[in-house]
């Protein structure tokens, strides 16, 4: 019996905070693309860009010099989820030795709380 | 004709095929600096692309600029004499601008081995909070149609130029670059051309170090943002020494000659 009061406190308080005015949390998606050596997710980051749409921060180019994260795998034991691995594919015949885009682009999301309505 | 003494060597050449640009740091007499600011700040003429460099701003300080001997001497090793004015710009920076440009490469893709090249020309102190062009060292054979890159934001390796007046940074076409914020109260400006070759860019330069046994290793420079791509990146400064040279059989760490070997072509021909 004392459960299910309890419960049901909680269940009072949850709803008085959720449709509390001041109490509004919102969820934001913050991106790291971050490019590496190698398909290997352990190996060295070479290139970073970060995108973030809590609103607290606005990267642009050249505005740092060291990688965020040593690699992929640093970045997710900090609780960046992977959400987009580059795909490989065989060289085109005749375009085996051309460059162009970095191949190893990891794209991470980590989700983050604003206050705010 | 430039005086020999003038003309880049064969170092400098690699250091170029490599890394897609070299700078010179206060080239520039200071009375000439003066003077292309106020040019710039007024704005200089532009002219009609394709006519010959030399037709061009006869009476302006950015004309004597780009003929002061040790320009002349970058320009006639690197596209030769008598090259063809594509276009200038003036660039500018507004003051406390927080925001770098997007990396990009000028114009879109470009697959020849012939080259253009783009004078970059400070004409006033650029210290970092001032920003500075952004370079990307070795993204010069990189194919991308201009804000193709416009996604990154940093690499190891980048290059802001923090420099004081009077420098000049001469770049390969394709070089990855981007302006960066100016966080003085001051506007800042960038004088940029572009020249396109009319001769054939074959030993143009001081080729009397053309053995030296340091070549091998600045045209094998690793600028590490390109991770595991440094051998094609090789392969690419080979074929583009081979082309400056002239010599076919030039190579790095046998790069291209294991795959250049191909015995059974030998064997039909007997």
């Amino acid at each position: 019996m004392g459960g299910v009061i309890a419960g049901l406190r909680r269940l009072s308080y949850i709803e008085a905070n959720f449709f509390s005015e001041d109490a509004v949390t919102q969820i934001r998606q913050k991106l790291l693309v971050l490019y590496v050596h190698s398909p290997d997710l352990h190996s060295a980051a070479v290139a970073w860009s970060l995108y973030d749409g809590t609103g607290q921060d606005r990267s642009s180019s050249g505005d740092s010099e060291e990688p965020p994260y040593a690699s992929v795998v640093a970045a997710m034991q900090d609780g960046w989820r992977v959400v987009q691995f580059p795909q490989q594919y065989p060289a085109y015949p005749g375009m085996e030795y051309n460059t162009s885009y970095l191949k190893y682009e990891y794209i991470l999301e980590k989700m983050e709380e604003i206050h705010g309505g | 004709m430039v005086d020999k003494q003038h003309l880049l060597n064969s170092k400098q050449m690699a250091q170029f095929v490599a890394d897609g640009l070299l700078r010179f740091d206060e080239l520039v007499p200071d009375e000439l600096n003066r003077a292309a600011c106020a040019e710039m700040e007024a704005g200089v003429l532009r002219g009609k692309a394709g006519v010959p460099m030399d037709e061009l701003w006869q009476d302006l300080a950015i004309g004597q600029v780009i003929r002061l001997p040790a320009i002349q001497g970058m320009i006639d090793s690197l596209v030769g004499p008598g090259p063809l004015y594509d276009h200038h710009a003036v660039h500018t920076v507004n003051a406390n601008h927080e925001h770098g440009q997007i990396w990009h490469a000028d114009a879109i893709i470009d697959t020849r081995m012939h080259f253009d090249v783009q004078f970059f020309y400070f004409a006033h102190d650029t210290p970092r909070e001032m920003g500075g062009t952004m370079f990307l060292p070795g993204s010069q054979y990189r194919r991308v149609s201009e804000s193709d890159i416009a996604r990154y934001q940093n690499f190891l390796g980048q290059m802001p130029m923090v420099c004081k007046a009077g420098t000049v940074a001469v770049a390969h076409h394709g070089i990855w670059h981007c302006a960066q914020p100016n966080l003085t109260d001051n506007k800042r400006y960038m004088f940029k051309l572009r020249l396109n070759p009319t001769v054939r860019q074959k030993k143009l330069w001081n080729t009397d170090d053309i053995d030296d046994a340091e070549i091998p290793g600045l045209l094998n420079a690793n600028h590490r943002w390109y991770g595991n791509e440094v051998r094609l990146e090789a392969v690419n400064r080979i074929k583009m020494w081979r082309f400056l040279t002239g010599d076919d059989n030039f190579d790095l760490s046998y790069w291209l000659s294991r795959l250049e070997n191909a015995p059974e072509n030998e064997l039909r021909a007997a």
